[in-house]
């Protein structure tokens, strides 16, 4: 077992997404069609829901309204009844959405190599000695093949979070959901995770992509969608978004992100 | 007269009577550890009865003096057709309410630690055991370290209350010695370096495997 390019990338289908926290909506009937091995970004202003949103596509948040299918299955809920998914069924839904967080949430007490092989061994199940190959395999794929006996705190930030993608991307996952993957690294940190994340797009990696990287979502996204206040405003190539954005909102977000990071000097 | 060869004449009985000392408490941390590992997963779990179960178990073990436990498990058990040795009714009831203490020191070294770390777990797919034994508890253990070896020599100390189910361990051996020899500050005094000597090495240990645990 290799790792090798992905050939069975996954789709994902949401249809009116909403989410309550008691009163509060966080998400309001989002829709999006997430293609397979494509990059998608969301992208808008702090607390518009695209973190929210991420975590309902693998279930860690669960959404109240609406559906959210993979390829064709439905996550979270039986889709005849719409009863709480059994929680093996739930799992094995999972193994094919890789995960990557804001805070790495590396496991502190193990080595890199150990973080990993953790899943293979733990819910692959597959033979120690097999995991452990598997998971220095993905580490070198992420540039680290000299850092497997490494804990976490011996590690940059750029680092960890590559392991992060390792750890992903070592169980096979179908699809990929980043949540701001660099937003907690120094800035010259950053390069290096974008980097990796290239590299996996190249390989036709289903990638949806929380982030504030402008850069990115503009090259690498094959679709920018633009959220606010839990709703979906705009969704469209980068050059719709970008260039010439038809929805009042998603200029003013833009020209923010423009003045916040123009550094002319002005003249005299 | 200070009497050192009373003192050395006897250290070899109340060495030997430290074995019950270490015997209850440490079995009786161990139990602890174990059942207080349940406890606090009782604790914070989502169901509300073993929520409530667990807060019933703490309140009792922790509300109720120890001493007053050994006594009610040593005329209680036989009452209902338990016989065992009082050694193994002690060394549970001492484990029991190890329990009660160390799985709110669980509990609290859970709570520090990062959401972030089960939900990288949920999303890797590990089921909610190994989240638990590889992931939640490794890490808690080490958070809670300095307190567990707290609540060990707290232990070791505590265990003097088992003489009142006639059992001779290192504070009722002293007694013995002292009315026979009419020696009770040498006796008592080398009790003391004795229990000081075992949580030494205890809080040694402890610092050990402190720095073991650190990555």
């Amino acid at each position: 077992m290799a790792l090798t390019t992905t050939t069975n990338a996954a789709s994902a289908r949401l249809e009116n997404v909403s989410k309550f926290y008691g009163e509060f909506q966080a998400l309001r009937d989002v829709s999006l069609v997430i293609p397979p091995g494509k990059v998608t970004c969301l992208i808008g202003p702090s607390g518009s829901g695209k973190s929210t949103l991420l975590r309902c596509i693998n279930f860690l948040e669960e959404y109240d309204r609406g559906g959210i299918w993979i390829d064709d299955r439905l996550i979270g809920y039986d889709a005849v009844g719409g009863r709480r998914m059994a929680p093996g069924r739930l799992r094995e839904m999972r193994r094919d959405i890789g995960m990557v967080f804001q805070q790495f949430n590396l496991w502190p007490h193990m080595t890199a190599l150990q973080n990993v092989a953790e899943g293979l061994e733990r819910v692959k199940r597959l033979p120690r000695a097999q995991a452990q190959r598997i998971a220095a395999e993905a580490l070198a794929k992420v540039g680290l093949g000299d850092k497997t006996g490494n804990h976490p705190s011996r590690l940059s930030g750029g680092q960890q979070q590559r392991v992060a993608i390792a750890r992903a991307i070592a169980m096979q996952p179908r699809i990929m959901l980043f949540d701001e993957p660099t937003s907690a690294l120094d800035p010259e940190l950053v390069g290096e995770v974008l980097a990796v994340m290239k590299q996996l797009a190249a390989e036709g990696m289903t990638m949806v992509v929380v982030t504030h990287e402008m850069g990115f979502a503009a090259h690498v996204a094959d679709r920018v969608a633009f959220m606010e206040r839990g709703e979906l405003v705009a969704a469209g190539t980068p050059a719709e978004i970008f260039g010439n954005p038809a929805d009042a909102r998603v200029r003013a977000f833009l020209q923010s992100y423009h003045d916040r990071n123009a550094f002319d000097v002005q003249a005299g | 007269m200070f009497s050192f060869e009373t003192i050395i004449d006897n250290l070899p009985v109340l060495i030997a009577s430290a074995r019950y000392t270490l015997l209850i408490s440490g079995l009786g941390c161990l139990l602890g550890l174990i059942f207080g590992a349940v406890v606090c997963m009782g604790a914070v779990s989502r169901s509300r009865a073993a929520r409530r179960a667990a807060a019933i178990y703490v309140s009792f073990f922790r509300g109720v003096p120890l001493l007053i436990q050994l006594l009610l498990a040593f005329y209680l058990l036989p009452l209902v057709g338990v016989n065992v040795p009082a050694l193994v009714a002690a060394i549970l009831t001492v484990g029991l309410c190890a329990a009660a203490y160390i799985s709110e020191i669980l509990r609290g070294a859970l709570n520090a630690i990062p959401r972030g770390q089960a939900e990288a777990a949920i999303a890797v797919g590990l089921p909610p055991r190994d989240i638990w034994t590889r992931i939640l508890l490794p890490q808690a253990l080490k958070i809670s370290m300095p307190s567990l070896v707290n609540e060990l020599i707290l232990l070791v100390k505590a265990s003097s209350l088992v003489t009142v189910v006639g059992i001779v361990e290192i504070t009722r051996m002293s007694q013995s010695i002292a009315s026979a020899t009419y020696r009770p500050l040498e006796i008592y005094l080398a009790a003391a370096f004795l229990y000081l000597a075992i949580n030494l090495v205890i809080a040694g240990v402890g610092r050990t495997l402190e720095r073991r645990f650190a990555p």
